[in-house]
C-alpha cells in the first residue's frame, strides 16, 4: 500500500529531522558535557542548571563556534546560488557580507537605531547594491565578470580602511561596539543567539532550497550548464543572473549583519579578498551545484582552521591550502557533490540490474 | 491569392576578417512550406541561420519576420516571436536530464520563469508537454538519462526535442541528421515530414542527404561561396545544369 501524507513525509524528511534535533539539543548537550559546575551556583537545579551550565566553559564556546558556522553556512549558500547554480564566478561576494556588517553597524552605533530597523534598511541596500553590481558587471562573462566584481568589492574595502572617514567607520581598527538588543547579547545569552543563529540559518536554507527547484532556478542551472542554449530557448539570460546576483547579494549581507552583531564588530578584512576566497573555498571543498555541500564546507573549514591553527600557529593557512588542494584533486564536486555522483551511479546500475532479474522472470530464458 | 512570406532576407551579408561566409542572400520563405537549402561544406549556410537567429549580428543586410525588421535582435527576443533553431553541432545542457532539457524548453514558452517563490514540479503542464514531445522525437524510456551520456543519435533527438518544446512556428533545422546512424535516420525524417504536414509551421531546413531533401521540400535553395547559386521546386533543381556542375557533381 502506498504511504500517504505524514508518514510519506516522514520517510522522505527523516534524515533532515534528526539533524534539525540535534542542533536544537546541542547547546543543552554542549552544556550537560563541557559546561564548568563550578560556575553555576549549587542551588541551581534540574532544568535551569542545564540552561546555566550551557552558558558557562567551553559550552559557551562551542557554541560561538557553531553560531560562527551558521552564519559562514549561509554566506557559502549564498556564493553557491552564483557559483554553482548559475555558473557565475564572482570575485567580490566579500563586498555584501560586509556591507551587512558596516551598514549596521553604522547604523546602530552612529545613528542610534535599533537592530531590527538596521536589518530592515540593509535588506534595501543590499538589493539595490546588488542590482547595480549586476547591471553592471553581469554583462560581461567569465574572467572579465571576475575583474568587474573584485574591482567593486576592492572599492568597498578602501572605502572601509580609509583614513578620511576614521571617525565612522574606524578605519583599519574596524567598527566595534555593534550592539544587538540586551535579551540576545551573544556575551550575556550565548544560547539565545545560538537559537537566533539557527533559526536564520534555517530560514536561509529554506528559502535557498524553494529558490533553486522553482521555475526560475531552474533557469539559473540551464545557464551553467550552456547559457547560449538557454537564449536560444528564449529565456533572457541576463534577467536571471541578475536575479540569482541579487538573492546571493542580499543572504550575503543578511549573513554579515548577524556575524557583526555576534562578534560585536567588523573590521576591514571582512570586505578583503581572502573573505571571497575563505567562501569560494567552503563553496568547492563543500560541493558546487549543491546547498548542503557549502553546508558542510562552511563547517569543515571553519574547524579545520581551528585546529589548524591551534596545532601550528602561523603556518596553518600553508597547511589549510595543502588539505583544499588534496580535496579539490581527490573529490572532484566536492564532498556532498562527489557522494551524490557516486550513490547516482550506484542507483543506476542497481536499477539496470533489478530491471534484468523482472524480465528475466518475464521471459525465462529457454532451457 | 500570393503565398504569404513568412521569413525574408534582404541583401545579408556577413565577413569574418575579409572572408565573406554570407554575401548579399536575399530569400523569401514562404509560410506553410518546407524550404531546404543545401551546397557544399563552406557554403554559409550555418552563419546564414546564425543571422537570422541573432546569434551572429550581419555585417550588412536585413532580415524580416512577417515583415517586421528583427535584425540585430538578440536571440532570446527572436526566439520569443516564434523562431526556433537546431544545431548543427549538437548544443545541449550537458549535466541536465532529457526531461529536465525539453521541460525548461516547454517552459520557456510560457510567462511563469520568473515565480521563484514557486516550486517547479507545481506547473505540471510543461512537464506533460516535455514528455509528450520526448515520445514523438523517439526518446521515450531515456527521460531520466542526462544529455551528455546520451548516444549521438539520442543527442540529434534531444536537439529537436528542444526546438519543438519551445513551440516554434518558423523552424531552422541545420543538419538534423549530422552523424546519425543510417537506421535512424528514417526516423527524424519521418518526423519532419508530420511537422510539415500538421502545417501552421515553416520550416528552414539544412540537409545534405539529396533523396531526404528532394522527398520533403517544397522549394530547394542551393548556396555556394556565400551566394545564392538557384532556387526553384526540387525538380527544377535536379534538372539545373550549374546546380550539378556546382554540387551534385561533387556527391
Ligand atoms: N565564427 C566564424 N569565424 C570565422 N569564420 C567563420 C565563422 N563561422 C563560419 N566561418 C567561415 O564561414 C564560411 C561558411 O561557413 P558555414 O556557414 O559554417 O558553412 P556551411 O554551414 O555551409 O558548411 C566558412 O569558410 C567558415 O570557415
Ligand atoms: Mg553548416
Amino acid at each position: 500500500m502506498e504511504k500517504t501524507g505524514f508518514p510519506l513525509w516522514l520517510r522522505r524528511h527523516w534524515p533532515g529531522l534528526v539533524i534539525l534535533t540535534l542542533m536544537s539539543l546541542f547547546p543543552f548537550l554542549a552544556g550537560l558535557a563541557m559546561g564548568d559546575p563550578a560556575a553555576v551556583p549549587p542551588e541551581i537545579q534540574g532544568v535551569g542548571r542545564v540552561l546555566a551550565l550551557a552558558e558557562t566553559g567551553r559550552a559557551k564556546f562551542w557554541q560561538g563556534m557553531v553560531i560562527q558556522m551558521f552564519i559562514l553556512a549561509v554566506f557559502a549558500m549564498s556564493y553557491d546560488l552564483l557559483l554553482g547554480y548559475t555558473g557565475v564566478i564572482s570575485f567580490g561576494h566579500a563586498m555584501f557580507f560586509g556591507t551587512g556588517g558596516y551598514v549596521v553597524g553604522l547604523l546602530v552605533k552612529h545613528a542610534g537605531w535599533s537592530a531590527g530597523a538596521a536589518v530592515g534598511v540593509l535588506l534595501l541596500v543590499a538589493l539595490l547594491q546588488s542590482l547595480m553590481v549586476g547591471a553592471l558587471s553581469l554583462r560581461v562573462k567569465g574572467v572579465y565578470l571576475a575583474m568587474v566584481t573584485l574591482a567593486f568589492a576592492e572599492f568597498f574595502y578602501i572605502l572601509a580602511e580609509a583614513t578620511d572617514f576614521r571617525q565612522y567607520t574606524g578605519a583599519d581598527d574596524g567598527l566595534h561596539g555593534i550592539y544587538p538588543p540586551p535579551f540576545l547579547s551573544p556575551t550575556d545569552h550565548r544560547t539565545r543567539f545560538y537559537f537566533l543563529a539557527l533559526v536564520f540559518f534555517l530560514t536561509m536554507y529554506l528559502a535557498a532550497r524553494r529558490l533553486v527547484n522553482s521555475p526560475t532556478g531552474r533557469v539559473m542551472v540551464a545557464i551553467r550548464e550552456n547559457e547560449a542554449r538557454a537564449a536560444m530557448l528564449g529565456y533572457n539570460t541576463f534577467v536571471y543572473k541578475l536575479v540569482a546576483l541579487v538573492a546571493a547579494g542580499v543572504m550575503a549581507a543578511l549573513a554579515g549583519a548577524l556575524n557583526a552583531f555576534f562578534n560585536l564588530g567588523v573590521t576591514p578584512s571582512v570586505l578583503s579578498v581572502a573573505t571571497t576566497i575563505d567562501v569560494l573555498a567552503m563553496t568547492i571543498v563543500g560541493g558546487a551545484g549543491t546547498l548542503t555541500g557549502p553546508v558542510l564546507g562552511a563547517a569543515i573549514v571553519h574547524l579545520l582552521g581551528y585546529w589548524l591553527n591551534r596545532l601550528f600557529g602561523q603556518t596553518w593557512v600553508l597547511l589549510f591550502g595543502v588539505t583544499f588542494i588534496l580535496i579539490v584533486v581527490f573529490l572532484p564536486y566536492g564532498i556532498v557533490g562527489t557522494v551524490q555522483a557516486r550513490s547516482w551511479r550506484w542507483r543506476a546500475v542497481w536499477r539496470e540490474r533489478w530491471r534484468r532479474i523482472k524480465e528475466g522472470r518475464k521471459f525465462p530464458l529457454p532451457s | 491569392m500570393e503565398p504569404r512570406i513568412v521569413l525574408e532576407t534582404r541583401n545579408l551579408r556577413k565577413e569574418f576578417n575579409g572572408l565573406v561566409a554570407v554575401a548579399d542572400v536575399s530569400l523569401q520563405v514562404r509560410e506553410g512550406e518546407l524550404h531546404a537549402i543545401i551546397g557544399p561544406n563552406g557554403a554559409g549556410k550555418t552563419t546564414l541561420f546564425n543571422l537570422i537567429s541573432g546569434v551572429l549580428p550581419p555585417t550588412a543586410g536585413k532580415v524580416l519576420l512577417r515583415g517586421r525588421d528583427i535584425t540585430g535582435l538578440p536571440p532570446h527576443q527572436i526566439a520569443r516571436r516564434g523562431i526556433g533553431r537546431s544545431f548543427q553541432i549538437t548544443n545541449l545542457f550537458p549535466n541536465l536530464t532529457v526531461l529536465e532539457s525539453v521541460r525548461l524548453a516547454a517552459q520557456a514558452r510560457g510567462r511563469r520563469s520568473l515565480y521563484f517563490w514557486a516550486h517547479y514540479r507545481r506547473y505540471r503542464e510543461y512537464e506533460e508537454r516535455a514528455l509528450a514531445i520526448i515520445h514523438q522525437v523517439g526518446l521515450a524510456g531515456r527521460e531520466h538519462i542526462p544529455a551528455r551520456a546520451l548516444p549521438h543519435g539520442d543527442q540529434r533527438k534531444l536537439e529537436i526535442a528542444l526546438l519543438l518544446a519551445t513551440g516554434p512556428d518558423v523552424l531552422l533545422l541545420d543538419e538534423p541528421t549530422a552523424g546519425m546512424a543510417a537506421g535512424e535516420i528514417p526516423l527524424l525524417t519521418d518526423l519532419i515530414r508530420r511537422l510539415r504536414e500538421e502545417g501552421g509551421r515553416t520550416i528552414l531546413l539544412v540537409e545534405h542527404k539529396m533523396d531526404v531533401v528532394m522527398n520533403l521540400s517544397d522549394r530547394i535553395t542551393v548556396m555556394h561561396q556565400g551566394r545564392i547559386l538557384a532556387e526553384g521546386t526540387p525538380a527544377e533543381i535536379s534538372a539545373d545544369e550549374r546546380v550539378q556542375r556546382a554540387y551534385l557533381g561533387e556527391l
